[in-house]
């Protein structure tokens, strides 16, 4: 049986950057990830980040992906691409679908002292009259093809919400040549950032607010072909007679996302429903350790942020992990654990980053009164 | 109908791979090399990659990284290949999956 020090799934930003901490303090890093390439979602990220200098900002996401990946090599990390975790069992013993070179796959057992689950999070779908149709699809997967496969998923789209990922995918499905007939958001004013809202509008794509879809119209060919629209009432339930159809080839849903659980379960971590941080999460400590001993998580997968923020979660697992196999003293990690933390809480300023810096710190309060064994039984 | 972009003010577009041919439900249409399978299927407008088991509903891409399935496909003879993580390479023949499809195993 293969033997690891640590073990990541996941090799998006919290992942790699995970594997890169503890490759770098010495441990036996294996990082496993179910796709063609290393990276995550970051390749799909054209824009300039936000934030310090610490979290690479102006420097465009996919740029963030290769220095990763080149530090991670130098890290030592071993990497398995195509490959999925499909078990995870007491002792640390993980069941792997292990993608070989030659395309097949190899079903491998290994044993790694510590874990780290960094699996992201997946897009919220809403549902309406003909949601299942061919055209409408996550706004992810519309970014997807436009940013890493070079590909138009269409020729007219019509967003639906007005958060970050709606305005930004917006702009960049224009970059690519799409046309953004218009873009719905229920609530009655726009979630996302000002600046982003104000480059699509300045482009000429009408934001329309208090409005979603209530249909998707198909076509003879049985792909999509228009949508119905209706102005929503303060309970969001659409207004009859304010309907409108709009002309469109694809539908863009940006509606949220929530962190992808399924490993976390299997873990057997506590689980505690946080709605600002995307619905059901791992609850972990400040080491980000979960109520599983040797099982930390970071990203996506533990509350729904930012790119940078996986970043640092990421370095702060990677970092306990390897304090855990003695890879780096308590001090020492006591000490770098407590610089990331600072800057956490300076990235996790603004209306939307404070809400959830104080659930996640609500979070943190919930692991040392329900997991953690209290300090006089130690 | 969706189409290659060729110019972009940010990235580079050029294809990784060779430029081939696949066979889908008959008909050849280009690809280049390692893309995954849907990309060529969008840029030769092809939309719909399966129809539901119950409903016979067709179904597009969705997701785009191999999470929902709902881009399935019948690859080589075998079904239920996620087409949007999947590499195209040249002579693929790719067909749209009706159903749960049946494994065709060319035993030679």
């Amino acid at each position: 049986m293969i033997h690891k020090d640590v073990l990541v799934i996941g090799a998006g930003p919290s992942g790699l950057s995970a594997a890169i901490e503890a490759g770098k303090a010495g441990a036996d890093t294996l990082l496993v990830d179910l796709n063609l390439k290393a990276g995550g979602q970051l390749f799909k990220q054209i824009h300039k980040f936000f934030g310090s200098s610490a979290h690479h900002s102006g420097t465009r996401g996919y740029e963030i992906g290769s220095l990763l990946l080149k530090q991670a090599r130098d890290a030592g990390v071993e990497i398995w691409l195509q490959s999925t975790v499909i078990g995870i069992f007491p002792g640390g013993k993980v069941g792997i679908e292990r993608g070989l070179d030659n395309g097949e796959k190899d079903l491998v057992t290994l044993k790694a002292k510590t874990i780290i689950i960094a699996t992201g999070a997946s897009e919220n779908a809403i549902r309406f009259k003909g949601w299942t149709t061919p055209g409408v699809m996550g706004a992810g997967a519309a970014q997807t093809m436009v940013n890493v496969n070079h590909v138009r998923p269409g020729e007219n789209i019509v967003m639906i919400g007005s958060g970050n990922v709606g305005l930004i995918v917006s702009y960049q499905l224009m970059q690519a040549g799409c046309n953004v007939v218009a873009l719905l958001e229920a609530a009655p004013k726009v979630g996302g950032y000002s600046v982003h809202a104000a480059k699509i509008r300045r482009a000429g794509v009408p934001i329309y607010t208090s409005r979603t879809i209530i249909e998707a119209l198909a076509g003879e060919d049985g792909s999509v072909c228009g949508c119905v629209t209706a102005a929503v009432d303060d309970h969001f339930q659409p207004v009859p007679g304010t309907e409108e159809t709009l002309k469109c080839d694809v539908i863009t849903l940006a509606t949220g996302m929530k962190p992808t659980m399924d490993l976390v379960k299997l873990a057997g971590c506590a689980l505690k429903f946080h709605g600002p941080l995307g619905g059901y999460v791992p609850i972990h400590d400040e080491r980000l350790e979960t109520s599983v001993k040797g099982v930390f998580v970071a990203g996506d997968s533990t509350g729904v942020e930012e790119a940078n923020t996986a970043l640092d979660e990421g370095k702060i697992a990677g970092i306990s992990a390897a304090e855990e196999l003695g890879y780096i003293s308590h001090e020492d990690a006591d000490a770098m654990r407590s610089e990331i933390w600072s800057r956490l809480d300076s990235l996790r300023l603004g209306p939307f980053g404070e809400r959830r810096m104080k659930e996640k710190k609500a979070m943190m309060e919930e692991y040392s009164e329900t997991v953690k064994v209290p300090a006089a039984f130690q | 109908m969706g189409e290659r972009i060729e110019n972009h003010i940010i990235l580079d577009c050029k294809p990784a791979g060779q430029k081939i041919q696949i066979t889908v439900d008959g008909k050849k249409i280009p690809a280049y090399d390692g893309e995954p399978i849907l990309s060529a299927l969008l840029a030769a407008g092809i939309k719909i990659n399966r129809y539901t088991v119950k409903r016979h509903e067709p179904r597009g891409l969705f997701c785009g990284i191999g999470q929902c399935t709902d881009c399935a496909m019948v690859v080589d003879g075998i079904p239920n290949v996620r087409t949007c993580i999947t590499p195209a390479h040249d002579g693929m023949v790719v067909e749209t999956q009706d159903g749960l499809s049946k494994e065709v195993r060319h035993d030679s």
